[in-house]
């Protein structure tokens, strides 16, 4: 099973400069978790203490994962996950 | 230098528009990018506000997926990424610095309390304030 999660500039330091990478796995936290394998410390970038990071935006397709089911959101073949950081400030 | 000059050159018509979007937006902070190719800011998009707060701005999640594939589609970058402060001076905040998440871009802050357009490149944590040059168009 191959989903390609989009990678954005600033964490392709853990991709070797690569915009997308493929990764596998029934939820997204198993896709992080397999994403980890592959390109370690990316994870602690994208999940502190078990849940996403509240800047970084994570979306299944066209979907922000945060009005799906979060980490548990499943995931299945074909799909596109996009990571963004958020544009925030004050 | 890591960037390159540290200089951001941008058009008067895009100043004018940035700084007509954060009066327009005012007591709210307002917030956008201006996208193009090769560090040269072109195309301008003013973004909602998600917090429409006066203190603290934040690109609505949907519509900045919709933004950042569009640039995708045509090669573009988010060359300036501006927001406002409506009572303090256009300089990066600790949330701001906190939150700065591209290090190629140049962070625009207005201020429509002390009418100030100023550049900043936020790195790793660091801000360093750049050159402002407008030309005409």
């Amino acid at each position: 099973m191959a989903i390609e999660v989009r990678i954005p500039t600033i964490l392709r330091t853990y991709t070797d400069g690569a915009k997308a990478v493929d990764a596998s796995g029934a939820t997204l936290e198993e896709l992080i978790g397999d994403l980890e394998t592959r390109h370690p410390g990316i994870k602690a970038r994208l999940v502190d203490e078990g849940k996403l990071r509240r800047f970084v935006n994570v979306y299944l397709n066209d979907e922000d994962v945060r009005f799906l089911g979060g980490l548990e959101t499943p995931v299945s073949d074909g799909d596109t996950v996009t990571v963004l950081p958020a544009v925030a400030g004050g | 230098m890591p960037y390159g000059d540290l200089m951001l050159t941008i058009s008067q018509e895009l100043v004018d528009k940035i700084i007509e979007h954060a009066r327009n937006d005012h007591p709210d902070e307002a917030c956008g990018i201006v996208a193009g190719r090769d560090g040269v800011p072109e195309r301008f998009v003013a973004m909602a506000n998600a917090e429409r707060s006066p203190t603290f701005y934040r690109f609505d999640s949907a519509e900045q997926l919709k933004v950042w594939r569009e640039m995708d589609d045509r090669d573009e970058v988010p060359v300036v990424i501006y927001h406002s402060h409506t009572a303090t001076e256009a300089y990066p905040s600790r949330t701001d610095v906190t939150y700065a998440s591209e290090p190629d871009a140049h962070y625009v802050l207005v201020s429509t309390a002390l009418d100030q357009f100023r550049s900043f490149r936020i790195v790793d944590g660091v801000v360093t304030e750049e050159e402002v040059r407008i030309v005409a168009g």
